[in-house]
């Protein structure tokens, strides 16, 4: 198991390589460079040029020199110093950005997907166990809808629902006195009030896949072979069903895991900008739009680099789940 | 005549799966006992009923399936007392308590594919040591002990190690003997083995079988013995049951049934038996049964063998469904014209 592990980890290393190399292809896609965008763009706002700044930036990241000393720079400042560039839009670090949203995002995204693996497993099996019923049919159609209604028309209504029939105060993650202040009791409170909106809305979406997932996979295991063999010795049909198919079906969760942790950081970006939501979706948005590169390529690497180790622990969870992998490990 | 004790009669049994396409009459009016400790085997092509037979004994017979007609009577050995009891298991809810006793721990099964038939994902300890634990109430410990003991005695080698194996990191036959030391777990009084060896290879084939036969005289219990196969039946059973399209056609003790089979289909499977040396000797070519077992939505009238049958009488075998006959005592065929054609 160990070795697996290690096999795996080792293989990560050309995939992240290859990786750094495009995103930093892609931070200096736009013409001209960032210093020079970004006196600029200090110029039109009527701001003083730091002539001595815009020097140790220029040395910082050996702009002018070629261009594989520039990625060297680039990808030693990330790795040595956690220096991820600067963020010409924002004129802060993209290290302090990146931070300040992830623990958010973080915080809602991995809420929804427990609160929608709760529902859509439950739901998911009895769907598989009460095939063409009547609560199938009835489950099977919601969740087609769910599937197919955008993310964003969700939170609209989710939201319209909440202002017009409990006059609720909608819309972003905290009450307006408590974005910028210092964490507090009444902050978190204010959060877990704001909260419930963005994890259904964002939970609803990956149920209704999930339902249709669990229900195919568990009505695929439902006749093997094994299952009979489970009856045939005389155990209780629901004890059978949930330690025989169900736990066989929930390997593809464990394999999916890999892109949920990419998706869970940019995934949902339109309901973000519906909901105003300080995460890391609609800033990654908004640096493309505006061109802000070191910013952008830096949501590039991070969410490559997350769906590699989403992968990493996929194989890993995989292989602990399943002994048939282990043993080609 | 064998005096031993009735263990199952099956009476007047009828599954039927009820399809979009139609009813399929998959078992319809099987009949037939077994006694205590005693080997039947049922034989026939796919698709004859076979196992439908046994699941319905198991009362696990897969939805659309359904028990529509007919008797299962088991008559439950007494514990020690004497006195037995006699269940009708069609009556029973099949996930009742009463029949989920029986399940697994007084009737048991083993399956044709060991490899599918095991849990990919649970070792062979944790899935033997379940049955154990379900019916004989004990804990973790001794459960892991009496998997060992059984392990052991069906000839696993290494049982204290095999116990932590899967079933994909053992061979076919090892996990037909794990299936074995499960279904036999409980001491059951019937082993229903459905096709047991058939995705075997002959070596271990003949060792499975061997195994099963010194299971029994050790453990005493009945064998229902399903197989395509008739060699496997020379070898392993007392009794046959020759089934044809959901109806036993003959039923009688095998050196009747092999020696002085009277239904036509009878002599049609014994014929199609290839024996070595048989080409050089008379230059025959192998008997085949001809044509293809009916369409299941739409059997035939009259006796369902008549269009494959070389004694087909017209209007007699395809108008009448002929009426089970008792040629002497143990020795049934269902057939209008056995007493012309032999």
């Amino acid at each position: 198991m160990i070795k697996y592990i290690l096999k795996r980890v080792l293989m990560m290393i050309p995939t992240l390589i290859v990786i750094s190399m495009i995103s930093f292809v892609v931070i200096q896609l736009p013409p001209g460079d960032y210093l020079t965008s970004y006196a600029a763009s200090l110029r039109q706002e009527g701001d003083r040029v730091d002539e001595a700044e815009l020097e140790m930036l220029a040395r910082r990241y050996g702009l002018g020199q070629p261009a594989y000393v520039q990625y060297y720079k680039w990808v030693s400042g990330i790795i040595l110093r956690g220096d991820w560039g600067q963020s010409m839009e924002w004129r802060r670090p993209v290290r302090d950005l990146l931070w300040e949203r992830m623990a958010l995002t973080v915080a809602i995204s991995s809420i929804s997907i427990i609160v929608s693996w709760f529902v859509a497993i439950p739901v998911g099996v009895f769907s598989a166990t009460h095939q063409y019923s009547v609560p199938d049919y009835l489950f099977s159609s919601l969740s087609f809808i769910g599937a197919g209604l955008p993310g964003f028309m969700i939170a609209l209504v989710v939201m319209w629902i909440a202002m017009r029939q409990f006059g609720l105060n909608v819309g972003g993650l905290f009450s307006p006195e408590f974005i910028g202040a210092p964490w507090s009791w009444p902050k978190v409170v204010d959060l877990l009030q704001h909260l419930w909106i963005p994890v259904v809305v964002i939970a609803l979406g990956s149920t209704a896949g999930s339902i249709r997932t669990t229900r195919a996979n568990v009505l695929d295991e439902m006749n093997k072979p094994y299952v009979e063999t489970a009856r045939a010795k005389g155990l209780k049909e629901r004890k059978l069903i949930w330690k025989y198919p169900v736990r066989v079906a929930m390997n593809p969760f464990f394999s999916t895991v890999g892109w949920t942790l990419a998706s869970l950081v940019s995934g949902q970006t339109l309901v973000a900008v519906v909901l105003s939501l300080q995460t890391i979706g609609p800033m990654m948005l908004r640096a493309l739009t505006s061109q802000d590169m070191y910013l952008a390529g830096s949501f590039l690497l991070l969410l490559s680099t997350l769906t590699v180790i989403g992968t990493l622990i996929s194989d890993i969870l995989l292989a602990w789940v399943d002994p048939r992998i282990r043993m080609e490990g | 005549m064998d005096n031993r004790d009735l263990l199952v009669e099956v009476k007047d049994l009828k599954t039927y799966f009820y399809l979009d396409e139609g009813v399929v009459q998959a078992v319809d009016g099987a009949a037939f006992d077994i006694r205590r400790g005693e080997t039947l085997g049922v034989v026939g092509e796919s698709g004859c009923g076979k196992s439908v037979t046994a699941r319905s004994i198991m009362r696990i017979v897969a939805r659309p399936g359904r028990i529509v007609g007919g008797q299962i009577l088991y008559h439950r050995p007494g514990n020690g007392n004497g006195r037995q009891q006699t269940i009708d298991l069609t009556s029973l809810n099949p996930q009742s308590y009463e029949m989920r006793t029986i399940r697994g721990a007084e009737i048991s099964m083993i399956f044709q594919e060991p490899m599918t038939s095991l849990s990919p994902v649970h070792t062979i300890g944790d899935q033997i040591g379940e049955v154990i634990r379900l019916h004989q109430g004990v804990d973790k410990d001794e459960s892991r002990q009496k998997t060992i003991d059984m392990l052991d005695f069906v000839g696993m080698p290494l049982p204290d190690r095999t116990i932590d194996q899967y079933a994909h990191q053992l061979s076919g036959g090892m996990r037909q003997r794990a299936m074995i030391a499960m279904a036999l777990s409980c001491h059951p009084s019937l082993l229903i083995a459905d096709e047991p060896t058939t995705a075997l290879d002959v070596t271990t084939e003949a060792q499975i079988l061997r195994l099963m036969h010194r299971l029994q005289d050790e453990l005493g219990m009945a064998i229902l013995f399903i197989t395509h196969n008739l060699g496997v039946i020379a070898q392993m059973t007392e009794k046959v049951v020759v089934m044809y399209m959901g109806k036993v056609v003959e039923q009688g003790d095998v050196d009747t049934i092999f020696h002085g089979g009277m239904h036509p289909y009878t002599r049609a499977l014994l014929e199609s038996i290839p024996r070595l040396g048989q080409k050089t000797r008379d230059r025959r070519r192998l008997a085949a049964i001809r044509g293809m077992v009916p369409d299941p939505y739409a059997l035939p009238r009259g006796c369902a063998f008549h269009p494959r049958c070389s004694f087909m009488k017209p209007g007699l075998c395809d108008t009448t469904a002929p009426s089970m006959q008792e040629v002497e005592p143990g020795h049934k065929v269902r057939c209008a014209r056995y007493t012309e054609i032999w």
